[in-house]
């Protein structure tokens, strides 16, 4: 079936039965199912997941249950990206010899540490050697899993347990990796930025990578309730802001050329992003003011290149 | 020796050489091993294997030893049969995933060929990369020389992929003094070897979507201890199915496998117990000091893990005096050899003096007459609890 709403989505997921089912432990609030759903039913053929170690393994495997209603590995916390290569080459393998028979995805989710961080070489060799799989990277901009503590993906001017803002200290005072750049250094067929409130972005953008061959990246924005310290009915709020804000474009760059997905009419200033959440908190006293104005620019500044590098992708034949 | 085959060819061969020509034979259907002197031509060899069509094996050339491993334990969750190879530095980087492949039960096989740890950096030959990893679960075996390596490969195979063991397997070889050495290497028909391992039959497959499996869960304070019983209790398994994979090899070679091999021992009235390719070397020795009268002999273990403790017990049970050679240091700690074979001897009525010696770090050559006066200090009954040191400047 043709999937143009949500609706459709819905009676996708509904016919085609959950690979990722009902009780497992998420917090109230938490993003990732509703990734993994959308992820998993843009896959035309059955899918073998493989997952970091992180919030997701955490709370869907606690033996003796499991939330995984199809094949799934997990191994440690580095090394997503080069299990997943060897999932992949067994599959080859077994093809060749008639031992699988069937045609299959594989997807490997890690989050933020396990890909910005201590998987990126994993996740570096395994896309320049040209495995056909999807890497998702569920970023929460923190290690969640353990209570938030900074990662390589934590934004400018976040407290966090590692880098607490305090008398003086402003939380993180470095720019987190662009990681969607480093992947797209690599050379891949499809590298995409997603977020959680846009389901049906996030749909199309699965649906391409797995009609891609080779390696494909997607980075999605997951607003982490208990750590970033807001309700868990703001989820969806948050994630949305993140886009209209511009501090979190969604993008896509197939075969080195950009397009920018969402550009927002009215862009809101960044306030409007931070000031619902607990770990932004301290950029709200006065001493901290001139915080606001840095991220802001940066953020002005960033996305401005993005469209510039939309222009000149699609119109002058650069490449990235 | 009592020679049954005659489908197999004597050629000379080194003993990276030899492991790689068992690795063919094998047919792994997934092999990822990123270079390291000196196993560097394990991978090379294998690489030119496949790129000549000589096998059928996906070769992947990974950025690391912590990817070759993970890729090899996630080919091997799936279903296949994966090969690796390393040393030292390599094995260290790789002891992140170590024991989650025994964890997860995986038959995982690799060579490695033995260096020395770091700092200093040395690229040489001695036991520290395997003793360091003694513990995680992997089965050791130690080769004295390319055709023990060569005929290693398939015991390891076999048990490994044995359904009372799922457990994986290194293969040691001494680096360059085994890997780059040329000798006459017997190797057998490619049939018969394959057919002697046949093809992986794995009970579970990440590929069975109607019976999909969940490889790898969270085990808390009222699982884990279980699953690590079982691991230990799979250890027990691999020490009897290892003789009975042993025999059945023994149809194909006409040699025996057993755990260590007794080199003029019964009646020895002192031993020297040493590994790998020390113990090639030690032999010439006995040899010498037979001729001469002196009831010298010379246990050399070739399974470290899981341990022999009750057969090596009795085979040295009547010795007056026994010499232990470690390649290694275990910090701290008495060295790892002398401290199991202490260990073994510990059940019996008389107390066995004991010697420790430290030898051969960082590729130090040992020498004959070193290992002789070894025997001559044991005949004499010069034993201490001091760690004493073969060969080096004091």
């Amino acid at each position: 079936m043709e999937v143009k709403t949500i609706r459709d989505l819905a009676q996708l997921q509904t016919d085609m039965g959950l690979k990722f089912v009902a009780g497992h432990r998420m917090c109230a609030g938490c993003g990732i199912s509703s990734i993994l759903r959308t992820v998993l039913s843009a896959s035309k053929k059955p899918v073998v997941v493989v997952n970091a170690t992180g919030c997701l393994e955490v709370v869907s495997t606690i033996y003796p249950f499991t939330a995984w209603n199809t094949p799934w590995l997990h191994v440690t916390f580095v090394n997503a990206a080069s299990s997943a290569s060897g999932v992949e080459t067994a599959y080859r393998a077994l093809k060749k010899k008639g031992i699988v028979k069937e045609d299959v995805n594989i997807v490997a989710f890690g989050g933020d540490g396990g890909t910005y961080d201590i998987g990126i070489q994993a996740l570096s060799g395994a896309l320049e050697r040209g495995h056909n799989f999807l890497y998702v990277c569920y970023d929460n901009e923190g290690y969640m899993n353990t209570g938030h503590q900074r990662s390589g993906a934590t934004p400018f001017g976040a407290s966090s347990t590692t880098q607490p803002a305090g008398k003086i200290s402003i939380g993180k005072k470095e720019w987190r990796k662009d990681l969607v750049k480093i992947v797209a250094g690599h050379n891949i067929p499809y590298v995409a930025q997603a977020n959680v409130y846009n389901i049906m972005d996030l749909f199309k953008k699965a649906t391409k990578a797995f009609d891609t061959e080779g390696p494909k990246f997607l980075n999605v924005l997951m607003p982490c309730t208990t750590n970033w310290v807001f309700p868990e009915n703001l989820t969806m709020k948050i994630s949305r802001l993140a886009t209209e804000t511009n501090f979190w474009p969604l993008f896509e760059i197939e075969r080195g050329v950009l397009t920018v997905n969402v550009k927002p009419k009215d862009r809101k200033p960044i306030e409007e992003f931070l000031k619902l959440q607990g770990r932004f908190k301290h950029l709200f006293s006065p001493e901290n003011k001139h915080v606001i104005e840095v991220m802001q620019k940066k953020i002005n500044e960033d996305f401005e290149n993005l469209l510039k590098l939309e222009k000149v992708t699609h119109e002058e034949g650069v490449r990235i | 020796m009592n020679k049954i085959s005659i489908k197999s060819k004597r050629v000379p061969l080194t003993g990276a050489e030899a492991v790689a020509e068992a690795m063919r034979q094998v047919r792994p259907d997934v092999v990822a091993a990123y270079p390291i002197t000196p196993q560097t031509p394990i991978v090379e060899i294998f690489s030119k294997f496949a790129a000549d069509g000589l096998v059928d094996t996906e070769v992947v050339t990974p950025e690391s030893e912590h990817s070759a491993i993970s890729i090899v334990t996630a080919a091997s969750a799936a279903g296949a049969r994966a090969m690796s190879a390393s040393a030292s530095q390599g094995l260290a980087l790789m002891v992140e995933v170590l024991p989650a492949t025994s964890g997860l039960r995986l038959p995982v096989v690799m060579a490695i060929a033995n260096r020395a740890l770091s700092a200093p950096i040395n690229i040489h030959c001695d036991h520290s990369d395997m003793m360091a990893v003694r513990d995680l679960g992997w089965i050791e075996i130690f080769s004295e020389n390319a055709q023990e390596a060569y005929e290693n490969m398939f015991l390891a195979v076999k048990l490994s992929e044995h359904p009372d063991v799922l457990l994986p397997s290194m293969v040691g070889l001494d680096g360059f003094i085994i890997s780059h050495g040329v000798e006459v290497v017997e190797i057998y028909d490619d049939e018969i070897m394959y057919n002697f391992v046949g093809s992986r039959k794995p009970q579970l497959s990440l590929f069975d979507f109607e019976n999909p499996i969940t490889i790898g869960p969270l085990q808390l304070t009222d699982y884990y201890f279980e699953t690590k019983r079982q691991e230990q209790e799979a250890m027990k398994n691999a020490l009897k199915i290892y003789l009975e994979v042993g025999k059945e090899l023994s149809k194909i070679t006409g040699k025996d496998y057993p755990y260590f091999e007794k080199y003029y021992l019964d009646d020895a009235e002192v031993a020297i117990v040493v590994m790998s390719s020390t113990a090639g070397t030690t032999k010439d020795v006995v040899d010498e000091l037979r001729k001469e009268g002196k009831k010298v002999g010379l246990l050399k273990p070739k399974l470290f893990r899981p341990f022999p403790y009750d057969e090596i017990k009795e085979a040295l049970k009547h010795t007056k005096a026994i010499g232990v050679l470690d390649r290694a240091y275990s910090f701290g700690a008495n060295a790892p050899l002398y401290t199991d074979i202490r260990n073994a001897l510990y059940d019996l009525p008389q107390r066995i003096p004991i010697q420790s010696y430290v030898f051969g770090l960082g590729g130090r050559d040992i020498f004959k007459h070193q290992i002789k006066d070894v025997f001559v200090e044991l005949l004499s009954g010069k034993i201490s609890k001091e760690e004493k040191c073969i060969g080096l400047r004091e």
